[in-house]
């Protein structure tokens, strides 16, 4: 019985063949811990390891980006007990200068197409965008990676998406996004690893990979892995000094519990209504709502590409008065982008509030919170009630964000 | 094994209904336990913040006593990685969690803390209410409803190194496999 890409990958990991069901114990390419859980794992790690080492310094991390700087002391204090353990132990700290996690360890070449990484960030399988097994855990699991590089897991079953036909013009990927979180729901992939394919998914660049691979999470998925092509595996292998990682195919007689084909043939932009990332509309079906705000950024949607994408349709046109835009760059390598392409400057004109790379809008009150009766227009991934204050939040490509930031209601790019 | 824990659980349901007595599903950790608390590390503080953020359901840490058991539908826990979402109700003396599924990340923050959880596709079909009782035994992967009768869905078997950690008290606890 031949295999999917998850059981090749965990099977490489676990030294033997596995199978959807099982569970086995794993070998973990990189071990991580952001701000958010991160104090809770030193805390986990000093109570049952006392003068214990780290299994291995070289693959463990601390990424900080959630609240970064820290904007309240409870974080400060966590932030300042990661440090320390890391001073203590040897290890790295992306501080709060780096960025987002899960995108700095693509960018630092840590990540590799086959690699397995966990870390505290429950969006850490967008690493499924290069083709990794990236898994969020909670503190006490990666206090358990940290001490000995290894955990169990239960190897999910597989699922196939294919994507079919060829988006329209005003499809960015997010709308791509969107469309397969129509079909899926927000369970349609529980508990499984999802195989992305179809030329639709070919097409996409990297920062197109990270925006679908990034909302697995939001259709109950373990994992959404891609195949990366030359030119991911390209920049895998120049941002490690030469390492490509490696990628292998599922096998012609894989067993996969569910394939399905989502028609994306002349695809329309789309939003996710406030309340569920699944609750899946076309952007003309609510368009012409009034909005408040609108941020930019996010694991989902904080790429130069998508920050080019926004800043397009804002050249030479400014925001309307009374809404708000923020943006937050997903990395200071991206922010660094941004201020070399003119980017920020179009933004800045354009009457945008710039803030620092980071996870900005997402975490909690870092960038502001949405008032009762505020409606925001956001490209991150997440608009359950509450997540980002008592307003509403709808989920949309930051074409779409910038177009309706403009309009000062929910509109397209293409119907500005 | 020594210090064998209890593999036979008898307890009071809480069965998270709306008010019409539909699932609530997709309960996500903000619900469960919202981030605004989320700097609190204590488990003792954690409970009273238990459902704080879950229409009809924020009453729950005055309802819930020791030896309780929740039952929740489905993808509960979905969200983030934040152990306070099990941890809060560990706090409330909650001794199992069963449901008609969880999230990935919530399933493992659960079993590796050792508080049992069930997973029983169908079991919001039944006709639990909050109030009854039921029994888990852990050993044979059985649910049984207690002396108000009816018949429960199968759940699924728990894995050994569900119940190797269980039996140990944590994850922390079990050595790491080959």
């Amino acid at each position: 019985m031949g295999n999917t890409v998850i059981e090749k990958i965990l099977g490489a990991h676990a030294g033997r063949e596995v199978t959807a069901g099982e569970i086995v114990w794993i070998e973990l390419d990189v071990r991580s811990a952001r701000d958010f859980g991160g104090a809770n794992v030193v805390k986990n790690f000093e109570r049952e390891y006392p003068g214990e080492a780290v299994h291995d310094r070289a693959a463990t991390f601390f990424t900080f980006d959630c609240n970064a700087p820290a904007n309240t002391i409870p974080y400060a204090n966590n932030q300042q007990i990661c440090r320390d353990f890391a001073v203590a132990q040897k290890v790295r700290v992306y501080d709060v200068d780096a960025g987002i996690g899960s995108h700095v360890l693509i960018e630092q070449g840590l990540c590799l197409p086959g690699t397995t990484v966990v870390g505290t960030d429950s969006h850490m399988n967008i690493l499924g965008a290069v083709g990794a097994f990236g898994q969020g855990m909670g503190d006490q699991d990666i206090a358990y990676a940290f001490r000995w590089g290894r955990t169990w897991f239960e190897v999910p079953p597989s699922m196939k998406v294919r994507l079919v036909g060829r988006p329209g013009p005003n499809a960015a990927p997010k709308d791509l996004t969107l469309a397969v979180l129509r079909r899926l729901g927000s369970k349609g992939a529980l508990g499984r690893a999802v195989e992305f394919c179809g030329e639709a998914v070919d097409a996409l660049d990297l920062s197109g990979r990270i925006t679908l691979a990034s909302m697995a999470t939001e259709m109950g998925a373990i994992v959404g892995l891609i195949k990366p092509d030359e030119k991911v595996s390209a920049f895998c292998s120049t941002r490690s000094g030469g390492r490509a990682g490696v990628f292998h195919d599922a096998d012609p007689d894989a067993v996969y519990v569910e394939e399905i084909e989502i028609d994306v043939e002349g695809l329309e932009p789309l939003v996710a209504h406030p309340g569920s990332p699944s609750d899946v509309r076309p952007v003309a079906e609510e368009a012409g709502r009034a909005i408040d705000s609108v941020f930019i950024g996010s694991c989902t949607n904080g790429r130069i590409e998508d920050f080019r994408a926004a800043a397009s349709v804002l050249k030479g046109r400014t925001i309307k008065e009374g809404v708000m835009m923020r943006l937050a760059p997903a990395t200071r390598e991206v922010y660094g982008r941004m201020l070399e392409e003119g980017v920020l400057d179009t933004f800045f004109k354009a009457g945008a509030v710039i803030s620092h790379q980071g996870c900005g809008g997402c975490a909690s009150g870092q960038l502001g919170m949405t008032g009762k009766g505020e409606v925001q227009v956001s490209t991150s991934n997440r608009n359950f009630t509450g997540k980002q204050g008592d307003g509403e939040t709808y989920l949309a490509s930051p074409e779409t964000a910038a177009a309706s930031a403009v309009a000062g209601r929910l509109t397209a790019a293409c119907d500005l | 094994m020594d210090n064998k824990k209890p593999t036979l659980l008898d307890g009071r349901v809480h069965v998270v209904r709306d008010a019409s007595g539909r699932s609530i599903d997709n309960i996500d950790t903000d619900m469960i336990f919202h981030n605004a608390h989320l700097a609190i590390t204590e488990v003792e503080k954690m409970g009273e913040h238990t459902f704080g953020n879950l229409e009809g359901w924020e009453d729950f840490p005055e309802k819930a006593g020791p030896g309780d058991i929740v039952v929740v539908g489905e993808n509960f826990g979905c969200g983030s990685s934040r152990q306070q979402a099990v941890d809060c109700f560990r706090a409330l003396g909650v001794t199992a969690i069963v449901g008609e599924s969880f999230g990935a990340i919530y399933l493992r923050n659960a079993i590796n803390s050792g508080m049992p959880i069930v997973q029983v596709p169908g079991i919001m079909a039944s006709d639990l209410k909050s109030g009854d009782t039921i029994r888990i035994d852990l050993e044979k992967s059985l649910i049984t409803a207690g002396r108000e009768g009816g018949t429960l869905p199968e759940c699924r078997p728990f894995s050994k190194v569900q119940l190797d950690i269980y039996n140990a008290g944590s994850l922390f606890r079990v050595q790491p496999g080959t």
